[in-house]
């Protein structure tokens, strides 16, 4: 996508300095009930119908996910998960993958090229193609495995949460095209209520477990789950339970950087306050003959002279 | 024994001043193009190599490049970098070799134990780079490695890329400093005062062999 002009921007890519803020918009949020996800793919085919993409025809791989990972042609997918519960029921958990949106992006916090990774007001975190360089550090910051570079181009593609739609006053393609209303878009606030409207009756249902997956290691997520199971979300196709920026990646793109600059830039002043205070060594300057005979036998048992 | 104090003494052959130089100038071009894509502030170092893409695609082969031009240089000098008992000596009388005091230092040979501890030191960063940067080089290997081995490789790479970079700084300084080093890496020669000042063992050994 590029940057839209209808959407403030919170924060960029390999920027320090402040990002145009002065309107405050609401925070938006996309709710995936999986409850009552029935696995249609409908919201796949919308996604490549609003985006204009399509991927390869793939294989089968014995399992309903069709294709069978993202790519960079194909920004949600279908997780399927079959299950026995205890009381030996089989259970189909159907998870649509894609980004979460996170409120703090590992993404964005690992890119090194300026404003090619964007959140805006609103929390949506999206790519800008233009100014990607390809190198993969968002690969490398996301906590959800979700980026994917394209063959094509050498451009990293993910969801833009229809950041384009959403600029304008509509709903993301997936959630417009949903049959079953398993996805809903609108305020966070109002996502967050109506997903404890949707957990109070899924435990009145039995399901003692269900709950609200915003995780807040990352700050919490503009793409939410109502999940059936919220204590166990790794047996949504391994839904981290804790996902946050890994401590190598905060690590790096935290502490290591200033400090790196600061002893480079120390090292350079070092040597020449160095140089103003100590003068040159210059072996041709010094005064007498250093190749007298007496002077040569300099060991290493000698301490002062 | 009377030597012509400005006597020249060979002290780099043609090729190895020829290897050296190859490895500076691909080691500052690695060195920018890596630091333009570690701090934002360098982002528009890119500029150099022609921008962002170009510069994320020719920096691992920059890389590549200045360690297997390092290589060669690694063979030619490993014999002359052996830590001995009396580098040792050197590297603690740091005080004395940073206020100017070199007569009280022991007699070096053909390097003394600073430019001993900088071989070593660029030859565990040379691997260091090489192995890690291969771990998350994209689009060819990054993908054959777990996440976390590419995170890992990531950190690593960058620290030990600023250990480097800070270690070059000192050699650069070093040879801005110590008068008649610079040219003798770029003509080849040094004068006998030079040699027997900064390394008199191996000055002595030169002027024995005429």
């Amino acid at each position: 996508m590029s940057s839209l002009q209808t959407l403030d921007v919170k924060q960029r890519s390999a920027t320090t300095s402040p990002s145009p803020s002065i309107r405050s918009t609401v925070e938006v949020a996309k709710l995936i009930d999986i409850s009552k996800c029935i696995g249609c793919k409908a919201c796949q085919v919308a996604c490549g119908e609003w985006n204009d993409i399509r991927d390869v025809v793939g294989h089968n791989v014995g399992v309903y996910d069709n294709p069978s990972d993202l790519t960079a042609n194909t920004w949600t997918v279908m997780r399927f998960t079959e299950r026995e519960t205890e009381g030996g029921k089989l259970e189909w958990l159907i998870r649509k993958d894609g980004c979460m949106h996170c409120a703090d992006p590992g993404c964005l916090k690992a890119c090194p090229s300026p404003g090619a990774i964007v959140q805006y007001a609103n929390g949506i975190v999206d790519f800008i193609e233009e100014h990607c360089i390809g190198c993969g550090s968002c690969i490398t910051g996301c906590p959800f495995n979700i980026p994917r570079i394209s063959r094509q181009d050498n451009k990293a593609y993910k969801c833009t949460l229809c950041s384009d739609r959403v600029s304008v006053g509509m709903e993301p393609a997936c959630v417009k095209t949903c049959p079953t209303g398993a996805i809903t878009f609108g305020s966070k606030q109002d996502m967050v209520e109506h997903a404890a409207e949707r957990v109070r009756d899924l435990n009145e249902r039995g399901y003692q477990n269900a709950g609200l997956y915003d995780p807040k290691g990352v700050g919490g997520t503009h793409v939410m789950y109502v999940l059936q199971h919220a204590d166990t979300p790794q047996i949504y196709h391994g839904l981290p339970r804790d996902p946050h920026i890994s401590p190598l990646v905060s690590l790096w793109k935290g502490a290591l950087k200033p400090i790196a600059l600061l002893a480079m830039g120390a090292a350079v002043l070092t040597g020449f306050f160095h140089y103003v205070k100590v003068g040159p060594n210059d072996a041709d300057a010094d005064e007498g003959d250093d190749t007298k005979p007496e002077s040569a036998g300099a060991g290493v048992k000698q301490e002062e002279r | 024994m009377s030597v012509d104090p400005n006597a020249l003494i060979q002290r780099y052959s043609d090729s190895e001043r020829m290897n050296h130089w190859a490895v500076a100038i691909l080691f500052v071009l690695a060195a920018l193009s890596g630091l333009s894509l570690f701090h934002p502030a360098l982002f528009w170092l890119t500029n150099l190599f022609g921008g962002g893409p170009w510069t994320r695609i020719l920096h691992p082969f920059l890389g590549v490049a200045v360690v297997a031009a390092f290589l060669v240089e690694m063979v030619r000098f490993w014999g002359d970098n052996r830590i001995e008992e009396h580098d040792r000596q050197w590297l603690r009388q740091w005080r004395d070799v940073l206020g100017n005091r070199e007569h009280k230092l022991p007699a070096t040979g053909r390097y003394n134990g600073g430019q001993k501890a900088l071989f070593w030191v660029m030859v565990v960063c040379m691997l260091a780079l090489l192995i890690t940067g291969v771990v998350f080089w994209r689009p060819w290997f990054a993908d054959y490695f777990p996440i976390f081995l590419v995170r890992l490789a990531t950190l690593i790479h960058a620290a030990v890329a600023t250990v480097f970079i800070l270690t070059v700084i000192i050699h650069i300084y070093a040879a801005i400093w110590t008068k008649g080093s610079v040219r003798a890496m770029m003509r080849g020669t040094v004068s006998a005062r030079w040699a027997m000042k900064h390394h008199r063992a191996w000055a002595q050994e030169k002027i024995k062999q005429g």
